[in-house]
């Protein structure tokens, strides 16, 4: 029996951010946490220890009053796709339990919470940060547990979590396409924090597809992508028309001019996974 | 008391002044067994490590004691395989050294790890591409390999020798060491380049990333290479110290020496790789990634300023080298001293800087300088091997025939 | 670490890895029993008494 969806050809979810839309609201990070059963604990105040799959720094460009200006700068998991998009992602290739891995039919990076056994590489590998330890065991206040989504599993103390594209959306829509015999609609799968943005500032789909507004959407050119030159291939997108927050996205060697876009930087020499 | 235990031959103080002796390093093994309860059971919320500082003391301490234990593997290396029959005479004492640093450091990933009793899937569900995968079955491989090396050692106590399975036990592990010690070496150069390994093939994180060759960044190889070269250092600085503590002098000069010439060499040749791939990182690599080398010293919490890279290179490198390399100056008892002391400072600093500096650094634009001082928990369950060696050497020392020449070099009239 | 886990590939990789790793574990397995077997041996033809090493 052939078990294949109708169309068999690999996907590349990814996302395209308009900072200049962003206006910082947080409704992405909320929505976030409360699809994922991100645990929240009392004091939140410590950044470094609170887990937040999805984080909105806020930027500056520096410059004293009245001529500051400022940039939300949302940050999910890159999803990278590696050196030469090969799957060879900063942190999937390090993890010593195959407890995070790249899959070539998504282009998601997956994490396996019941593989993880918290040696913390991953985290050291990722540049973006997008990666949080389990530092407690998660305790949601009394009732809560109820309203837990029942399709993500909480996290045990001890582990790494981040955030999957909501992944459990993705395996929904593709059960309810395959009974259709049909493929997965643009708009059947997409990310929580995507859906919650007042603002529309997030877009998401299949970056390969080009009937997906992202297709078009990446190759704007106000994109560009966080630290680009690094070669770690992110699944995110940036759109912006300030060039400071361009400049913002990647570290330049202050003679240097920005980034022309996405894949701008040739890749040589060797070095690792 | 124990006086059927003690080898022939040798004295040893009395059981009394040797219990009184082990009182601080058995609480600070109780005062460590107590935080790891606290890590194991509580979590790792008992230390001061956060999402940017995922690898902290621990990573470096596992680094430190590996590269430190070092000595094992090449003095071993030099007397079975290359056939330097003079370090006969200190070849237990690094292979106990070897073995009490192997064991601290499976300890420390003990408690390092989220879920310990998960441990094990880094061996069932391996993944290959990744260093520390690599670095487990190393270490795990070689501790058993240091095990056995040790277990003659114990089989040559007075009352264990006695009994001639063990007799002939230990005879023939002797004479088949060489394959043993051969296994180690090949083992332990992969496990020490997979450390250096560890931070340069993180890509994302350009202060630890390295070009290299193959799938192996420079780091692979100038880890086994210091190691090979600090880790004999560590052996004499112990064995210096033990004689310092039982007032004794227990092994001859010329194994000094001629440990000491090897190590001088070897660090000379490390350090001239190392000053290149520093020069080739901060010129070549470094600003491909759109940072300038003064960027990681400059601009940091201060303390992680260029004094480190001078106290690395420098100060515990070329001034080693100078000492350990001319003959003159080797043989001045403090000036050798000085020299290996130097020498295993440099090798721990190096680990310090390659595992804590690209934590403290930010990549992105926006992101901020972290600093992070460690817990009273991880320093603990730091000082616990440490204590835990202590013991382990003292006990061997006084129970195991560990320095052949004891004997020649201190006489006991009666026997 | 066995063909029967489903991260486990039959690539290049795999082959040097634990090619390696059961390689070693051989030598020491193999090397442990001869010394052990010889001891038993050499225990039961009386050998043993004194330090003849």
């Amino acid at each position: 029996m052939n078990t294949e969806p109708k169309e068999t050809r690999a996907k590349k979810f990814g996302m395209v951010i308009d900072l200049d839309k962003c206006t910082g609201c947080g409704s992405c990070m909320v929505a976030c946490s409360s699809e994922n059963n991100v645990p929240v604990r009392k004091d939140e105040s410590d950044k470094l220890l609170s887990a937040t799959w999805i984080r909105v720094y806020r930027i500056t460009n520096g410059k004293e009053f009245p001529d500051t200006e400022i940039c939300y700068f949302p940050r999910p998991c890159m999803h990278c796709g590696g050196k030469n998009d090969d799957g060879h992602s900063p942190c999937v290739s390090v993890c010593p339990a195959t407890a995070t891995d790249y899959d070539h039919s998504t282009g998601i990076v997956s994490q396996i919470y019941t593989r993880c056994f918290g040696c913390r590489y991953c985290m050291a590998a990722c540049p973006y940060h997008a990666r949080y330890f389990n530092w407690w065991d998660p305790i949601w206040p009394a009732k809560i547990e109820e309203s837990l989504s029942p399709d993500v599993s909480p996290r045990m103390r001890g582990v790494v979590e981040k955030c999957s594209f909501c992944f459990h959306r993705y395996q929904k829509a593709k059960d309810k396409a395959y009974i259709e015999e049909r493929d997965v609609e643009e708009m059947e799968y997409q990310t929580a924090c995507t859906q919650a943005c007042p603002s529309g500032a997030i877009t998401f789909g299949d970056l390969d597809n080009p009937d997906h507004a992202v297709y078009t959407l990446k190759q704007d050119k106000r994109a560009f992508r966080l630290l680009e030159r690094l070669h770690t291939n992110p699944k995110v997108y940036y759109l912006s028309a300030r060039s400071w927050v361009k400049r913002a996205g990647d570290n330049y060697v202050s003679s240097e001019e920005p980034t022309k876009g996405p894949g701008a930087y040739k890749l040589e020499g060797h070095g690792g996974h | 008391m124990d006086s059927a235990l003690i080898p022939e031959g040798v004295e040893r103080c009395s059981f009394k002044r040797f219990t009184l002796g082990m009182i601080i390093p058995a609480a600070l093994v109780i005062w460590g067994l107590y935080a790891a309860y606290l890590c194991w059971f509580k979590g790792l919320n008992q230390t001061n490590m956060n999402d940017s500082y995922g690898f902290a003391l621990w990573i470096w301490a596992d680094l430190a004691v590996i590269a430190v234990g070092g000595g094992a593997f090449f003095t071993g290396f030099l007397r079975y395989v290359v056939g330097k029959d003079e370090l006969k005479n200190i070849i237990n004492f690094a292979v106990l050294v070897g073995f009490c640093c192997y064991c601290s450091a499976m300890l420390i990933l003990a408690i390092d790890i989220g879920q310990p009793l998960r441990g094990w899937f880094i061996f069932w569900h391996a993944n290959v591409h990744s260093m520390l995968t690599e670095v487990a079955f190393c270490l795990s491989l070689y501790l058993t390999v240091l095990a056995i090396e040790y277990l003659p050692l114990l089989l040559e106590n007075r009352k264990l020798d006695q009994v001639p399975f063990f007799h002939n036990l230990g005879h023939n592990m002797h004479e088949v060491m060489a394959v043993f010690a051969a296994t180690g070496a090949f083992l332990s150069c992969f496990h020490q380049g997979s450390l250096g390994g560890v931070t340069g093939v993180l890509y994302g994180r350009p202060f630890g990333m390295r070009e290299g060759i193959f799938i192996w960044p420079w780091t692979f190889f100038l880890y086994t290479w210091s190691a090979a070269a600090c880790g004999p250092c560590f052996t004499m600085l112990s064995c210096k110290i033990t004689e310092m503590i039982t007032g004794k002098k227990l092994v001859k000069d010329n194994v000094y020496n001629l440990l000491a010439k090897i190590s001088g060499w070897m660090l000379g040749t490390y350090i001239v790789a190392k000053i290149a791939d520093t020069l080739w990182w901060a010129i070549v690599t470094v600003p491909t990634t759109g940072f300038t080398f003064m960027e990681f010293y400059n601009n940091s919490n201060n303390f992680h300023g260029l004094w480190i890279l001078i106290l690395e290179i420098g100060v515990c490198g070329l001034l080693p080298v100078a000492i350990l390399v001319r003959k003159k100056w080797r043989e001045n008892s403090s000036l050798f001293f000085t020299a290996i002391l130097l020498a295993v400072i440099g090798v721990c600093v190096n680990r310090w800087v390659m595992v804590m500096q690209p934590m403290a650094m930010p990549v992105m634009t926006f992101d901020q300088w972290v600093l992070y001082l460690p817990s009273w928990q991880e320093w603990a369950t730091t000082i616990l091997p440490v204590a835990g060696g202590i013991i382990i050497i003292a006990l061997s020392y006084r129970y195991l025939p560990v320095f052949p020449q004891e004997r020649e070099l201190n006489p006991v009239e009666k026997s | 670490m066995f063909p029967n886990v489903w991260e486990w590939a039959w690539d290049a990789g795999h082959y040097i890895f634990f090619g390696g790793m059961w390689y070693v574990l051989a030598i020491l397995f193999l090397g442990m029993n001869w010394c052990v077997f010889k001891a038993i041996k050499d225990t039961k033809a009386g050998k043993g008494g004194g330090h003849d090493h």
